[in-house]
């Protein structure tokens, strides 16, 4: 009697992941993993994409042995250089592939989200050099505490539209987003920044970030001639700790991923006190995957915290949280302080101002050395430009 | 015809009388909306309903008790976010549902695929659970669909998210013709006018679904001139019908 459902309807890890989404938006994500699939196996494609990486992007990035930093920690402590990447973080090793895709399935419009505007760039700059029209959705609050990255977007001809419904701010601009995408498939591609979401988002992402752990593998054990001992990566949905998770998967080496312990557990009816969704969540369902989320006991969505933006989610990757519950990802936490120590450390020991969101990283692995081994990377996710004002703020208090 | 509201807006005590009242009015099913802080679905006017339910203290165990208290002969219906289900815990959901007089669901962000273990438990108490088929669903997946839904298929009338337009759209007639089967069918998003709910059910549906200028009628605190909009609608309504 009953008919038999697809089953590999969405791809899952565990009970992690699936599509839970309007049914407008069923056949648009299922075009775009078939897209993305096939691509994937495409010769040309790939040539397209790693001609951009090198030549655009900047590509390879250095793995940087970080002398006085290792020199602190009683470990020798390599950083992978994501900062380096054009446009100041990884996002960009993910816009590009996905427009490529794009551009393959004839959209000629680009949307996305931003928090803290590094996704939103990154998308503008694919936008400005591909042939894109694009638009950015951005919370309203995040508006007000990111005008450079704003400006920068407009400057590459993107407009950003202020999203101004719930909390003003990441989750929201990707509810935005998806509303868009609802009536606007048919011409417009939606480059989701984060490795959440929906299938295909959290597989294609990991993929198009997964540059950063290949190039990584081949550079330490040039170096050093054996595996790290640990990975260190900061969480917010998972895109630069998936990146450089993914190719390590099956070697010995502890993968650690620092969510944002922000000001700590408390929350109130609306708001956690952070954005780990790993370290205080629960299994809920939040823009189209079932995984971890930060939510109130009938299943409101909380607002998250953290001081850096780029974490200030309350949610996970399907497979991140996956891998969590199986004990392969090990998560951690770094609070406000424990970033900003990271923050000024990297900056005086190494001459390298790390975003706040890679900071968190650093903060974790200076608070727990004993956790990394005799050899660890880092991933440096972006630099901190960006985070001059805030860091300012803050140490004014 | 069936009416959606948000319940909880303005506040949760309004809630029952409201559902009386839109009964009285003449709609056929009372789609009641649970609100959720995250309505992907929905456009402007039912999230800032949804916002201001929550603000005013709506929560899955006042919506239940309301719902309870808006004894209705018509139908009522649940419409709301699978995290909110999730939540409470699938099977208690469903339970809930059938002992406060609530006989089916709508969850707009839970395709059949996804829905196995929810429809186990609505099958368990009695409740339907009632799929949605949109403009660009293909014409397999669509069979699928009116196959797994229980209840009726809902139509999704355009691409997007709910909220009201001025016009029904040339392929909202497409879908409807092209539903296989004799399950019934009702049409919504988008429709706002006794025009446009007698042109989908002269184009094939057996009802249209009316929401977000419900809604915006609630929110402006003007609830005789939402109760004469039901009262056309039906009017338009049965005079296709009858013809």
């Amino acid at each position: 009697m009953k008919p038999q459902l697809c089953e590999e309807f969405a791809v899952r890890f565990g009970r992690y992941g699936g599509l839970f989404v309007p049914e407008t938006l069923v056949q648009p994500l299922k075009e775009l993993a078939e897209a993305y699939e096939r691509l994937m196996k495409d010769g040309e494609f790939h040539s397209e994409l790693n001609l951009l990486l090198k030549h655009f992007a900047g590509r390879p990035t250095p793995l940087y042995f970080a002398r006085n930093l290792s020199r602190e920690l009683k470990c020798r402590i390599y950083l992978k250089r994501e900062d380096l990447v054009h446009g100041g973080a990884h996002k960009l090793n993910n816009t590009l592939g996905q427009a490529l895709v794009a551009k393959r399935m004839g959209k000629t419009r680009l949307i996305a989200e931003t928090g803290a505007g590094q996704h939103g760039v990154a998308t503008a700059i694919v936008g400005a050099n591909l042939g894109f029209e694009t638009q950015v959705y951005m919370g309203e609050v995040d508006i007000e505490r990111q005008k450079m990255n704003v400006y920068r977007m407009e400057l590459m001809g993107a407009e950003v539209i202020p999203v101004r419904s719930g909390s003003r701010t990441l989750k929201d601009a990707i509810n935005e987003a998806m509303r868009d995408w609802a009536a606007s498939f048919e011409h417009t591609h939606y480059l989701l920044g984060t490795a959440a979401g929906a299938h295909p988002f959290p597989s294609m992402v990991r993929d198009f970030q997964s540059v950063i752990g290949h190039e990584a593998r081949e550079q330490i054990l040039e170096a050093e001639g054996r595996m790290p001992r640990s990975i260190v990566a900061c969480v917010g949905g998972g895109s630069n700790a998936m990146g450089i998770f993914a190719p390590f998967l099956k070697d010995d080496v502890r993968l650690l991923a620092v969510e944002a312990g922000g000001r700590g557990p408390g929350r109130t009816d609306k708001i956690a006190d952070n954005g780990a969704s790993m370290g205080y969540g629960s299994d809920g369902i939040l823009h189209g995957a079932l995984t971890k989320i930060l939510q109130d006991p009938f299943g409101q969505i909380l607002e998250s915290y953290s001081v850096a933006a780029g974490l200030d989610y309350p949610g996970v990757g399907p497979e991140l949280a996956y891998l969590a519950e199986t004990g392969r990802v090990l998560p951690k936490l770094a609070d406000d302080k424990t970033a900003l120590q990271g923050f000024r450390a990297l900056s005086r020991l190494e001459g390298i101002i790390p975003a706040l969101e890679s900071a968190h990283a650093v903060g974790y692995a200076m608070q727990e050395p004993e956790a990394l081994g005799d050899l660890a990377i880092i991933n440096i996710s972006g630099r901190g430009d960006k985070d001059l004002a805030t860091v300012m703020d803050y140490e004014n208090l | 015809m069936i009416i959606y509201i948000c319940a909880g807006d303005p506040s949760p005590d309004a809630t029952p009388d409201l559902v009386r009242r839109l009964a009285a009015a003449g709609a056929d099913i009372i789609e009641l909306g649970l609100p959720h802080s995250d309505p992907i679905a929905d456009g402007p006017t039912i999230q800032a309903a949804a916002q201001r339910a929550i603000a005013a203290g709506m929560n899955t165990d006042v919506y239940f008790q309301m719902a309870s208290l808006a004894d209705v002969a018509v139908p009522k219906v649940f419409m709301g976010y699978y995290n909110m289900i999730y939540a409470r815990g699938l099977d208690k959901f469903a339970s809930d549902c059938a002992r406060s007089g609530i006989s089916g669901m709508i969850v707009p962000d839970l395709p059949p695929e996804e829905a196995v273990p929810l429809k186990d438990a609505c099958i368990r108490h009695g409740v339907d659970l009632i799929f949605l088929a949109a403009p660009n669903t293909p014409p397999e997946r669509l069979k699928m669909i009116v196959e797994e839904t229980s209840g009726f298929t809902y139509l999704v009338a355009r691409i997007g998210v709910t909220g009201a337009r001025s016009d029904i759209a040339a392929d909202t007639r497409g879908l409807i013709a092209r539903v296989p089967g004799n399950k019934p069918k009702a049409v919504g998003f988008g429709i706002s006018t006794p025009a446009q709910a007698a042109e989908v059910v002269r184009a094939g549906a057996d009802a249209a679904i009316v929401g977000s200028v419900c809604v915006d009628l609630i929110a402006r605190g003007e609830i005789e001139r939402l109760e004469q909009l039901v009262r056309d609608m039906k009017s338009a309504i049965r005079a296709v019908k009858l013809q």
